[in-house]
């Protein structure tokens, strides 16, 4: 038993974050679209309990804040205007996991904007458009492996079932995808794709992209557990009671391929997420104005940002918390699946 | 010999694979670079079907590609529509950029990770071992892109390097000192970028494979003869374990490779990566079909460098390919 602990730790994690992520518009105060042109890259704003006067406040409060005479992007708090910060307010209205309407918000000012993690170039919420970007992101990277892991599982099943020239020819095949470093395979296959598009026709591109990219790594995996297990004997054995092909596959051959196929799934999604930020850190995933954490780095190209708004980066930094539980798992996936293995020996080891 | 030459024919085919791979993508494309030219009034669409019969893209697939593999054994590649020359040349020069960032990247990460690796193996599950674990386990889940922009980011701020380019103004005027002293500067954070992102896998890979190999008998026998641990390490350890290394010096080439795409683009580094972004950018077929081969051949030819190491330092190999 105390070997599944790590294990069941790590799936909480992940609960947890992606959690917070799906519902986004509780946890993020505004709408991600929503323009505020008097506060274009206000910096995160400092949050207070003593004021200006020395009394100690309960509720945690802000300084309204405005532009500098005949400046564009340096503030200065307004010490005789506070905002206080209030729990559960009624905000912009919202979906709530994208089918419930809602409009209550974990957080909020009634006599102000609070953006506690700053605002870009058209005084957006940062903080509103890290949450909802990591919806796009996540979900590009949940679906991509997942499309990575069917095509994959496919065409393992196949070559390692069937066995002959189509093995002979799918590994092939699949040598010549191991053969290109990835993202450069990435790039290949977005090239000769439309680039202007709608932000949902981009997003769909971006699965479909990464989702065709991966699928020869887990297809040699799947095909190796795929080709012992059809020479063991239980297998043979109910094959000789006269299984049909289907009945083997599913029954028999198939949920062996679970742990090989979990384990490629943790390693897979961060990869996976990490593509669609790269695509549109470049402009060639899902474009403005829909947030993705990809595209919203994507200000950083630009000298003067990287110079002087540092919290453009903080998007950078909220995926590393995912990477950790994910790298977490497929570790913890591992030990489970083989616990005498010598850790750090994990499956892209080279071949 | 003959090991060799069979280790070269599947590169051949490996290449001749992908190539033909990145041509049958460029068939699903929708657009091409003349489409633009379509919709401007300007030009006339005759003028725009000459263009295309010029360059040949009207002709089927089975053609072009002949044409193409044609140009490739003179070394053009096809033909850049956005540059207006071979894409040969335009290529070479990139890769020469990125080559040497990588290559650079890759001995620098190599002669950090065997020591670290081999330390972190020889203190196995004590503290320098547990550190150095969590160290990789830290560096391995920061991706390359969150990495090239936080050392940029660091680098303006504190303005100790040079943060685009490869040169500086005025270049031609220095010495050849200066030449290569303005280069290296400009290097630095590339190259520092890339050594984090590829140093984790390294070290680990490192660990595991000596960690294996030092429960042998033969190296308990060494010691218990005496022989000075440091040897004991670096001369048997590493030997005996050598194997499994040396195939990860080709990969580690290959994933460098994949990996200076991004970085380059951070940092405006003149090498294969901005090239070809601008290329699919710009719909420029043959460029994007070019850079992908290239960065194939650069992966192949990692593999093709470490089975040749492999023959070299592994006499039961030799005496299998001689067998044959």
């Amino acid at each position: 038993m105390t070997r599944r602990r790590p294990l069941t730790r790590w799936l909480i994690a992940l609960l947890i974050l992606h959690g917070v992520i799906a519902c986004a518009g509780f946890f993020a105060p505004y709408d991600p679209l929503e323009q505020d042109r008097q506060r274009p890259y206000l910096p995160p704003m400092r949050i207070h309990v003593v004021d200006k006067q020395g009394h100690f406040h309960f509720r945690p409060f802000f300084y309204a804040v405005h532009l500098r005479e005949g400046s564009f992007d340096q503030f200065e708090e307004e010490a005789n205007t506070t905002v206080p910060m209030r729990f559960f307010v009624r905000g912009p209205r919202y979906h709530l996991l994208g089918l419930l309407p809602c409009s209550l918000h974990l957080f909020g000012a009634e006599n102000g904007r609070i953006n506690l993690l700053g605002s870009d170039a058209y005084g957006r919420d940062q903080l509103s458009r890290i949450l909802y970007g990591g919806q796009v992101s996540l979900l590009a990277g949940l679906l991509g492996a997942g499309l990575t892991l069917l095509l994959g599982s496919l065409v393992g099943t196949t070559a390692g079932y069937c066995g002959g020239w189509r093995d002979e020819f799918l590994m092939r095949v699949a040598e010549l995808f191991l053969a290109l470093p990835w993202l450069y395979l990435l790039f290949a296959l977005r090239a000769f794709l439309p680039l202007a598009v709608s932000p949902l026709e981009a997003f769909l591109l971006v699965v479909v992209v990464t989702g065709t990219v991966g699928w020869a790594r887990p297809a040699r995996l799947v095909r190796g557990v795929v080709l012992s297990v059809k020479e063991r004997d239980f297998v043979r054995a109910a094959r000789g009671f006269g299984a049909s092909n289907v009945y083997l596959l599913r029954r028999h051959i198939l949920p062996e391929t679970t742990s090989v196929l979990s384990t490629q799934a943790a390693i897979l999604v961060p990869q996976f997420v990490l593509a669609e930020m790269t695509l549109s850190f470049l402009g060639l995933g899902v474009p403005e104005p829909v947030p993705s954490w990809g595209n919203l780095l994507a200000n950083l190209q630009q000298y003067s940002v990287l110079v002087s708004y540092w919290w453009m980066y903080l998007p950078a930094l909220t995926i590393v918390p995912f990477f950790l539980a994910y790298l977490g798992l497929a570790n913890a996936l591992q030990e489970y699946a083989e616990p005498y293995k010598i850790e750090g020996r994990s499956d892209d080891s080279p071949t | 010999m003959r090991y060799l030459l069979r280790r070269m024919l599947h590169a051949v085919f490996l290449l001749f694979g992908v190539s033909i791979l990145t041509f049958l993508f460029s068939t699903l494309a929708p657009g091409n670079y003349f489409d633009e030219m379509r919709l401007n009034p300007q030009i006339a669409p005759e003028t725009v079907a000459s263009l295309r019969a010029q360059y040949q893209l009207d002709r089927p697939l089975p053609v072009r590609y002949a044409r193409w593999v044609n140009s490739v054994a003179h070394g053009q590649m096809g033909f850049s529509f956005a540059y207006n020359s071979p894409v040969g040349p335009l290529l070479w020069v990139r890769a020469r950029n990125t080559l040497l960032l990588t290559l650079t990247a890759t001995l620098l990460a190599w002669a950090l990770a065997l020591p670290l690796g081999i330390w972190s193996a020889a203190s196995l599950g004590r503290l320098p071992d547990r550190a150095l674990s969590w160290t990789t386990a830290t560096l391995l889940v920061i991706p390359d892109l969150v990495l090239a922009l936080g050392l940029l980011i660091m680098a303006v701020r504190s303005g100790w390097f040079p943060t685009g380019g490869m040169v500086s103004v005025g270049f031609e005027s220095l010495s050849p000192l200066n030449k290569l002293r303005d280069i290296a500067t400009h290097m630095t954070l590339p190259v520092v970028a890339l050594v984090i992102s590829a140093l984790p896998m390294l070290v680990r890979h490192i660990r595991a494979a000596l960690a294996e190999v030092l429960d042998a008998p033969f190296l308990r026998a060494a010691a218990g003869h005496g022989i000075p641990r440091r040897r004991l390490l670096y001369r048997y350890a590493l030997r005996a374990a050598a194997n499994p290394l040396i195939s990860l010096l080709g990969f580690s080439l290959g994933t460098l490779v994949s990996g200076s795409l991004l970085v380059e683009v951070v940092m405006s580094w003149p090498g294969l990566g901005p090239l070809l972004l601008e290329a699919i950018l710009a719909r420029d077929l043959y460029v994007v079909i070019g850079g992908v081969l290239l960065s194939t051949i650069f992966l192949v030819g990692g593999n093709f460098l470490s089975d040749l190491l492999l023959l070299w330092a592994d006499p039961r190999i030799r005496t299998e390919a001689g067998a044959e």
